[in-house]
């Protein structure tokens, strides 16, 4: 409570007033110094004498000023907006080099993202629909193979005790005419349960289910997707109970799909659903009972509550071996895994895994080499800067602020850079995922960067400024200033020290740091008779804190 | 050593604060009065002081400064805070060998 009420109070002092603040203070000093002088001439001091007294009895004054303004604001934040007001005018001065180093950032950072975001969007995020992390794909366990017969879906579905009902879909194209002439479209023959399996919603009308299943071709029915009914239908809210024809047989809209849901196979956005029950209208062939003819693409549900793989898997391969029983003709190796349905199943799910695995390790590769060069880069910058560094060090700057200094200007290019290279690979990302590269086959790459994309290039940004900001650490910490601003290798300064004095300093001054810088410009001081001027000294004297 | 001060005297400018302090201790407390402002500031911002402009005894503007109902809170604590220090501490020195055996 204290904490954060002071916390509140600095940061409205860094925000407001700091002149005014400076301003009390002096006048609160004033005061003081009077009072002190006032009791001092009480006790008999002359006037001149008691107000000398009084400022030495109050101390270094420009120290508690300073103590003064470390505590009134937010120390931290003001040298860092100071730093940042630095670094960005220091950059400004070598636009090259910013170009150059902002540019090799963008193209390392970028590539990483966009390889992240596949990775993303094809393994780690889920379908969307809604509790994913329970959906389950069935495959047949001799072989990875997803397909199975309608007859032997029913037979999963209803002998199983172990899933919240089973989605059956697969993907077909159709010649669909409404009205307009017919041409051929892509979508998905589902099961009648499908929708109610998934747990999705409409997004208008109603969908097909299990009340509509009275045998084959007994729904004509069939649902929109919503970027078909938005494309093709223009949002027609009237679109539902109209009839429309596949493959010449008549079908009644009966619904839309929610817009975010694009069926339950990665790279394909199917634009209708059809009941599967009427296979035979759609497919145009009539294997629907047909044991043998494994059309159905996937089969996929939710595990119960309470019920883990293993458990289910056994339980499928219970009902697997009674269909082995029964229809030895059609069913061998009728054995049951399950995998997650994100990657079409483990068929081809491990190869791409390794693939992308592979392209993330390269883009890492390459962001290192591009920090690598950056880092070489930023230590002959900081050598080429050794004489201002050094003369900063020698005017008393502590080697952790100007490491600061110089760590605010390699993460400002490295922030500068992952944004730059982020909005490229946006771009990219934004053209792959509507990528259509088989003609009116409804291709979906679901490789839209998301939160933790951008996460990740904030981190790689962050991480990697650090990374070849920490390279010239160890030639600022080695920097000796009276090395380096006597070796004079700057052209400017050493025309100055051309010009040899007649006049030494004294020893004492001549060996301390801040004499270095004092005596190449002999105009800093006047001569006139001492060695330098005194007075001038004590103002420029570093005020020692009590 | 501020608050109880001000909690004595009342409202008080910092001069008046930096002479009670040194006036209590006997004059062994004699540090720049400089450095009391920092911590006035300090106190001033957590809330347990408060402080206005007024005029001193002999006539001069000076910022006084008054405990709030907060600080007192605070007072109050360290108060028994130190009480129990220094009992801890003078238990220790009342210590005698023969107390142990």
């Amino acid at each position: 409570m204290k904490f954060v009420r002071r916390f509140l109070n600095r940061l409205l002092n860094l925000m407001t007033g700091q002149r005014a603040q400076d301003e009390r203070l002096r006048e609160e000093i004033e005061s003081h110094i009077a009072l002190q002088t006032d009791e001092n001439i009480r006790a008999g001091l002359s006037s001149v004498e008691a107000r000398r007294q009084a400022i030495l009895k109050f101390g270094g004054r420009e120290a508690i000023k300073e103590d003064y303004r470390a505590e009134r604001g937010l120390l931290f934040i003001e040298n860092s907006l100071r730093d940042v007001r630095i670094a960005l005018r220091m950059l400004r001065k070598t636009p090259g080099f910013t170009i150059a180093a902002v540019l090799t950032l963008a193209m390392a950072i970028g590539a990483n993202a966009v390889v992240f975001s596949v990775l993303n969007g094809l393994i780690l995020r889920p379908l969307n629909v809604p509790h994913a992390e329970s959906l389950y794909l069935f495959e047949r366990a001799s072989d990875k193979d997803t397909s199975q017969s309608y007859p032997d879906y029913l037979d999963l579905r209803d002998r199983n005790h172990s899933f919240d009902g089973l989605a059956a879909y697969t993907i077909t194209q159709v010649a669909m005419n409404t009205g307009a002439g017919s041409s051929l479209i892509w979508g998905m023959e589902s099961s009648c349960n499908y929708f109610d399996a998934l747990r999705i919603q409409p997004y208008l009308g109603r969908f097909f289910n299990l009340s509509d299943d009275h045998g084959p071709n007994s729904a004509p029915y069939i649902v929109l997707s919503y970027a078909y009914w938005h494309s093709h239908f223009h949002d027609d809210l009237s679109v539902v109970g109209r009839t429309l024809q596949l493959n010449k047989h008549p079908f009644t809209i009966i619904g839309v799909a929610p817009p975010q849901f694009r069926g339950t196979v990665v790279f394909v956005s199917p634009n209708f659903f059809v009941p599967m029950v009427n296979h035979e209208q759609v497919a145009g062939t009539n294997d629907l009972n047909d044991r043998a003819s494994r059309w159905v693409f996937m089969v996929v549900g939710h595990l119960k509550t309470g019920v883990t793989p293993a458990e289910a898997t056994a339980d499928l391969n219970s009902i697997g071996s009674y269909l082995e029983k029964t229809y030895p003709k059609d069913e061998r190796q009728a054995g049951f895994s399950l995998a997650r349905p994100n990657l079409l199943g483990d068929q081809i799910a491990p190869g791409v895994q390794a693939f992308i695995a592979g392209l993330m390790l390269l883009a890492g590769l390459i962001l290192l080499a591009a920090c690598a060069n950056l880092g070489s880069l930023f230590a002959a910058r900081a050598a080429d800067r050794s004489r201002e560094l050094a003369l900063r060090l020698a005017l008393g700057a502590s080697r952790t602020r100007i490491l600061r200094g110089l760590f605010t200007e390699s993460l400002l290019i490295s922030l500068v850079g992952g944004a730059l290279g982020l909005w490229a690979g946006v771009l990219f990302l934004g053209w792959l995922s509507e990528w259509q590269p088989f003609g009116n086959f409804p291709m979906h790459t679901p490789v839209n960067p998301d939160a933790s994309v951008y996460g990740l290039a904030l981190l790689l940004s962050l991480v990697s400024g650090f990374l070849f900001g920490a390279v010239p650490v160890k030639l600022v910490l080695r920097t000796d200033p009276y090395q380096v601003i006597k070796g004079g290798s700057s052209a400017g300064v050493g025309r100055r020290r051309q010009f040899s004095p007649r006049w030494r300093w004294p020893r004492s001054i001549r060996r301390s740091p801040t004499s270095r810088f004092l005596r190449s410009p002999p105009t800093f001081m006047s001569v006139r008779g001492m060695p330098f001027d005194i007075t001038d000294l004590m103002t420029s004297a570093p005020n020692m804190r009590s | 050593m501020v608050f109880k001060t001000l909690d004595v005297l009342g409202s008080l400018h910092g001069y008046g604060i930096a002479r009670r302090i040194e006036q209590i201790s006997g004059d062994l407390l004699a540090v720049n009065q400089g450095t009391l402002y920092p911590v006035l500031l300090r106190l001033e911002q957590e809330g347990a002081i408060a402080s206005e402009w007024g005029a001193s005894e002999n006539n001069r503007r000076a910022r006084f400064y008054r405990l709030t109902r907060e600080g007192r809170k605070q007072l109050q604590i360290e108060t028994q805070d130190w009480e129990q220090t220094a009992a801890i501490i003078g238990r220790f020195f009342e210590a005698k060998a023969e107390d142990l055996s």
